[in-house]
């Protein structure tokens, strides 16, 4: 009785929220919208600077992560979905791509091609195909382990992958923490930055490896997904996704509106033995100060010891950079080439300010180095709703073509993009 | 005389009935405000406003039995926080969950009740009572 009673008097609390609820499915953040667009052609979409183009190549792709692409135009997709579906081959006609063929029982992220092998990851393992003449893997069950086992503690466990010149290959493994509060009770030190939190290194002409095998060549990186070597200085250059909940696990130092603008998404010059300060420090991008983090004792106001490595360049808050390409293609305006293309997949972790990315922005460099502000490129990926879930697409993986076009992958709408520019 | 006061004691009935009613309607609805406010300065920033969650980050608070089902097992997930495999409606959620066992009962029970009556779910409230008896029952705590 009691509980019907209950009941009966909750039914106006019913009706409010199924109002708000109905009401909420009109707006035109509603998902459904998803499924019914069409992408258009004359610019899939997207704004651009002037002069430039985009066309869908492809959509309904499972997952698109990152992606290479062969001299030939044959584009090879890392896909989420494993099931057969981990690799899918594609060649670029012009306006569309035509699939190939698709193969690979495991999801993950990264892809990357070098010196005849197309090296893929799961989120543990480093496999790589021989490539024939023409850039085509020769027999995908030819599979070659690379290295086994990596860190995979389900937090931040995507493996992103790209060569140097000299015989080695470089992998993130993203802490399996935010702030490794969990791991580092009494503040004597983090113990996630042992297996994980770094990039590391490994040699590229010897096969199963172990994780002990490689080099922890760069450490207090929190998530890495979107890293490339920086031709012109000979140098690895990764994006950070830097820490979350400012505000949630410190009310008193930081509001809401500094919680979605801090800390800066990080992009690093990495050297051998750099150490970036996670979890102990953070970068302010609007000061452009490094600082103590407060589960460390920081205030929001401290600044950090100055032995840990400065960013190259600060971006704000949560934006989420999931690709890293430096453009070496004579095809866009001079401005462009050696500058460095950044897909920010978008953020979720400003709530409940309005969430920000979602887009693909250029960093311009001069000598090597980021030079001056960087600039949104691409934008309206997420359509009307820049939300995770109400996002249509959202920009992941980046790659340059022979003929200098840039290629852009969408893990969530499936879509796979190229970006043309044309006098 | 007699039907007056007939009238009288009915609307005398009326009158009490609806104020208990009132009552209990306010506490009710002051139970899911509160919980709002817990929900807003506690789970939002992960759950989203909707309680859609983040595709492959953070779960839905919405057609799962996480939320819908036992409620000690609920409980128990805001105490603890929760770092397992995941798996809703076929896709996998990648994010570590922290412990909230600093929010009081009172907290613990009004989001709750919150959360299962909002964002389209309709399960039934978490009770104050119920918390504390899950609190003292978590092997986990402190951990």
């Amino acid at each position: 009785m009691k509980m019907k009673k209950a009941f009966i008097f909750l039914l106006p609390v019913f009706a409010a929220a199924g109002l708000i609820l109905f009401n909420a499915c009109k707006s035109p953040d509603n998902k459904s919208v998803s499924t019914t667009t069409k992408p258009s052609t004359a610019g899939a979409g997207l704004t651009l600077p002037s002069g430039f183009s985009a066309v869908v190549l492809a959509e309904k792709l499972k997952g698109p992560r990152h992606l290479a692409v062969t001299s030939q135009g044959d584009i090879y997709v890392k896909q989420s979905d494993g099931n057969g579906n981990g690799i899918l081959v594609l060649h670029d006609d012009g306006d569309k791509a035509t699939i190939k063929s698709h193969f690979g029982n495991y999801g993950g992220t990264g892809i990357a091609i070098k010196n005849g092998y197309l090296y893929v990851t799961s989120n543990s393992d480093i496999y790589r195909y021989k490539l024939d003449d023409k850039g085509q893997v020769i027999d995908p069950a030819m599979q070659e382990t690379v290295v086994s086992g990596l860190t995979n503690k389900r937090m931040h466990n995507s493996k992103s992958i790209v060569l140097d010149n000299d015989g080695n290959i470089y992998v993130n493994l993203g802490a399996y923490s935010n702030i490794c509060e969990e791991y580092d009770k009494d503040k004597k030190g983090c113990s996630v930055l042992n297996d994980a939190a770094g990039i590391w290194q490994f040699k590229v002409d010897k096969l199963n490896q172990k994780q002990s095998d490689g080099v922890k060549y760069a450490t207090g990186l929190r998530n890495v997904v979107g890293l490339d070597w920086n031709p012109q200085d000979n140098q690895l250059f990764v994006m950070q996704h830097g820490r979350d909940a400012l505000h949630d696990l410190f009310p008193s130092m930081y509001t809401t509106k500094q919680s979605a603008d801090l800390p800066s998404e990080c992009m690093y010059a990495l050297k051998k033995d750099d150490n970036a300060g996670w979890p102990y420090v953070y970068y302010d991008w609007m000061q452009k100060k490094l600082m103590q983090g407060p589960e460390y004792g920081g205030d929001g106001k401290k600044e950090a010891d100055a032995k840990y490595l400065r960013p190259a360049m600060g971006y704000p808050g949560h934006f989420a950079p999931d690709g890293l390409l430096f453009y070496t293609g004579s095809q866009f305006p001079e401005r462009y080439k050696n500058g460095a293309f950044i897909a920010f997949h978008g953020s979720w972790n400003r709530a409940p300010e309005p969430q920000e990315g979602y887009c693909l922005v250029f960093q311009p460099f001069k000598n090597g180095k980021p030079d001056g502000q960087y600039e949104v490129f691409a934008d309206g990926f997420a359509g009307p709703n820049k939300s995770p879930d109400g996002a249509l697409h959202r920009p992941c993986g980046l790659a340059q073509g022979p003929d200098g076009s840039l290629y852009v992958t969408d893990d969530q709408g499936g879509s796979l993009y190229k970006i043309s520019y044309k006098k | 005389m007699k039907r007056t006061s007939f009238l009288f004691f009915f609307a005398t009935v009326f009158v009490a009935f609806n104020a208990s009613a009132q009552a209990k309607r306010g506490s009710a609805a002051a139970t899911i405000a509160r919980g709002q406010i817990v929900y807003k300065s506690v789970c939002l920033a992960c759950h989203m406003a909707t309680g859609s969650g983040v595709p492959r980050l953070n779960p839905p608070l919405t057609n799962t039995t996480y939320v819908l089902g036992d409620k000690t097992a609920l409980i128990k997930i805001v105490l603890n926080g929760f770092n397992e495999d995941v798996q809703i409606n076929g896709q996998s959620y990648s994010n570590t969950m922290t412990p909230h066992s600093d929010l009081t009962d009172r907290q613990i029970a009004d989001v709750l009740t919150y959360v299962r009556k909002s964002f389209g779910n309709k399960a039934s409230s978490v009770s104050v009572a119920e918390v504390k008896k899950a609190r003292a029952g978590n092997v986990n705590i402190g951990k």
